[in-house]
């Protein structure tokens, strides 16, 4: 239709209804984003805890991988052989020297896997023993926290649920074991507990682990879960209050129901968190025990064992104190590092 | 102050009274649940030397009598009764003499801490983001994640073995150096963080700019405004920090040879020596509950915008 450009007809074209194209192009949705996802982009923004996230996978998988193919085993004593007189060429190797056997082998022409760290005073391999007892400082924190968590989350739920009498009930204890010095009470429980559980182990599949670990782990269950609580009991205060858990409960849900499929949910970036900076805290923990003598049994290793072993040869060998302590810190620094940045990166409106 | 802070001071004292019991009652009870009693380690005695042995110490008497017999003597004399291990001691000589070495280290630790911390964080605070306030956040991000017996090894490595400047031996002239500051280094790097970032959140405030727009001069506003009031969660964290030096002590002690009562809890401990055990703990723990409840009670009373719970 054919108009002049100062007419008031109106062009009809204009009414009919818009192409798929046209459409298309107005509508502009972008992918829908879960919390989840917007956190994790928000933590790979953060180089620290990037990088810091990488160091530690690396780190766990060299533990846990490095034993599987490395020829020597950390409680194998490299100069003991059954029915010979002990080799004692493999006590106290610098590193990249070799025992006696192992320099016939080499000019027979077979390749021998060098010692990296040298060896220990028992003729053990020590980058193995250094390896291994990375992965047990690491199992031990990884499983002390899931510990402390477990514990914390139910009785914290359980407190910040009820209220009333059993909430204050439950956070007087709270105080009170807060409120206790820590180190003592961990030194004295894993110290008597150990003597105990030595006994009440024998025989059973828990005797591998070493009554050490498992009083431990005891011990972190019974006074670390305080904080936890806490955090827990606190977030779902201010939660239960919420419209949709009156509308759960009108709906007849029950307690249990309630806590478990709307709460614990809600407190995801705070569980989430404070499980990243207890690690760290427990790995630190069983170091300081270890270091003590009173962390893992003889001959299992762990970082702070290493360390402690390595005080008595110090003025000669100060190499076999610095590597673990070293790898000791290296972890705690980047899981804290980490940690500050998950905090970050699943509580944007937390602002510190 | 008013009656609400006064109501939460009292509350407080409460709860460290309750916690120092309970850590007498568990300290009593975890020591007499270890099987085999405390004399089963020597050499074979008749029963009838045992018999004597444990009356003379009490030991034949019902659990719950000896209870309150250790509760009583502890509440009202600070009697811990003799050491089994070191014959003719008791175990309140042992904590005296302990407690002298340690307590001067823990001080020394404590004010070094303080003033380096503060000094450290206000110069990062006042240069920030230039050079040196990159390089002490560095040093004190590496120092606050290394673990003390760690510190204490590196520094008797480098300073006592390679260097030969300090003894490694505590007991030593001079020997008690290294152990100060190994014990100061954490604090000292808490503080600094803490004053920096304190500094910094005060340097932002309204008054600070007041002040520098009627012309007050930079060092009259740094030591006059900003300062004071930038030490306020310095001040707070320094029950925490005692109780932290008291903590650390264990191993540092342990490492330097240290005379002190941090040692003699850890050699108490794989000496078995429970009447040690119970006297090292009870008084470490008061210590350091103390410590904590004043650090608790001045956090309310330096500054009254604080509430807690």
């Amino acid at each position: 239709m054919d108009i002049t450009k100062l007419s008031a007809q109106v062009n009809l074209d204009d009414f009919n209804p818009a192409t798929e194209d046209e459409k298309e192009y107005m509508v502009q949705m972008r992918p829908s984003s879960t919390f989840f996802k917007d956190s994790v982009k928000r933590l790979l923004k953060n180089k620290v805890a990037t990088v810091c996230f990488f160091i530690i996978i690396l780190i766990t998988l060299a533990a846990i991988l490095v034993p599987i193919f490395w020829p020597y085993s950390y409680d194998q004593m490299l100069g003991m052989t059954p029915g010979k007189p002990v080799d004692n060429s493999f006590n106290d190797l610098k590193p990249f020297e070799y025992g006696r056997s192992e320099i016939r082998r080499m000019e027979a022409g077979e390749s021998v896997i060098p010692h990296i760290f040298g060896t220990d005073s028992q003729g053990r391999d020590y980058f193995i023993r250094v390896v291994y007892g990375t992965r047990i400082s690491l199992a031990v924190g990884f499983f002390a926290s899931i510990i402390v968590l477990i514990i914390g989350m139910t009785i914290g739920s359980i407190a910040g649920y009820a209220g009333g009498k059993v909430d204050l009930i439950i956070m007087r204890i709270v105080d009170i074991i807060y409120s206790l010095p820590d180190m003592l009470m961990v030194i004295l429980l894993s110290s008597v507990l150990k003597v105990v559980m030595e006994g009440a182990l024998d025989g059973t599949v828990l005797a591998k682990i070493g009554s050490n670990i498992i009083s431990l782990f005891i011990v972190f269950g019974v006074l670390y879960w305080v904080s936890m609580a806490r955090l827990i009991r606190g977030q779902i205060l201010s939660l239960r209050e919420q419209e949709y858990v009156l509308a759960s409960q009108a709906a007849g849900a029950k307690g249990k129901w309630i806590i478990l499929k709307h709460l614990i949910p809600n407190c995801f970036s705070v569980i989430i968190i404070s499980t990243a900076l207890q690690i760290p805290s427990a790995i630190f923990t069983e170091s300081y025990l270890s270091f003590l003598g009173l962390g893992v049994n003889a001959p299992m290793p762990s970082l702070g064992s290493l360390a402690s072993d390595a005080l008595n040869g110090i003025s000669s060998y100060p190499y076999r104190l610095v590597i673990p302590a070293l790898v000791i810190s290296l972890i705690v620094l980047s899981l804290n590092l980490f940690g500050d940045g998950l905090r970050d990166a699943f509580d944007p409106k937390l602002d510190t | 102050m008013n009656t609400k802070t006064l109501m939460y001071i009292v509350k407080r004292i409460f709860l460290a009274i309750v916690t120092i019991w309970v850590v007498i009652t568990v300290t009593f009870f975890v020591m007499h649940a270890v099987p085999g009693g405390p004399f089963t380690g020597e050499k074979a005695v008749t029963e009838s030397v045992k018999a004597a042995m444990e009356a003379k110490y009490g030991l034949d008497k019902p659990l719950g009598v000896q209870y309150l017999t250790y509760l009583k003597d502890v509440v009202t004399k600070f009697e811990f009764g003799p050491s089994l291990k070191q014959r003719g001691r008791t175990v309140n000589d042992i904590i005296a003499d302990g407690m002298k070495t340690s307590v001067r280290i823990g001080l020394i630790a404590a004010v070094i801490a303080l003033a380096c911390g503060v000094i450290l964080g206000s110069i990062a605070a006042l240069r920030r983001n230039k050079l040196i306030d990159r390089i002490i956040m560095i040093i004190t991000t590496a120092f606050v994640s290394m673990p003390s017996f760690i510190m204490g090894s590196l520094l008797l490595i480098l300073f006592a073995i390679k260097l030969g400047i300090f003894p490694a031996n505590g007991a030593a002239r001079n020997g008690l150096v290294l152990p100060v500051i190994t014990l100061s280094l954490y604090p000292m790097a808490y503080i600094t963080r803490l004053t920096r970032s304190s500094m910094l959140e005060v340097l932002g405030q309204d008054y600070i700019r007041t002040a520098k727009a009627k012309g007050v001069s930079g060092m009259k506003i740094i030591f006059g405004h900003a300062l004071k009031n930038s030490l306020i969660p310095v001040i707070t964290y320094f029950g925490p920090m005692l109780a932290g030096i008291t903590t650390g002590s264990l191993v540092v002690e342990q490492i330097f040879a240290v005379p002190g009562i941090g040692r003699a809890f850890v050699n108490s401990i794989t000496g078995r020596d429970y009447p040690l055990v119970m006297g090292t703990t009870i008084v470490l723990a008061t210590l350091i509950v103390i410590m904590n409840l004043v650090g608790d009670i001045l956090y309310k009373v330096v500054d009254p915008r604080i509430t807690l719970e």
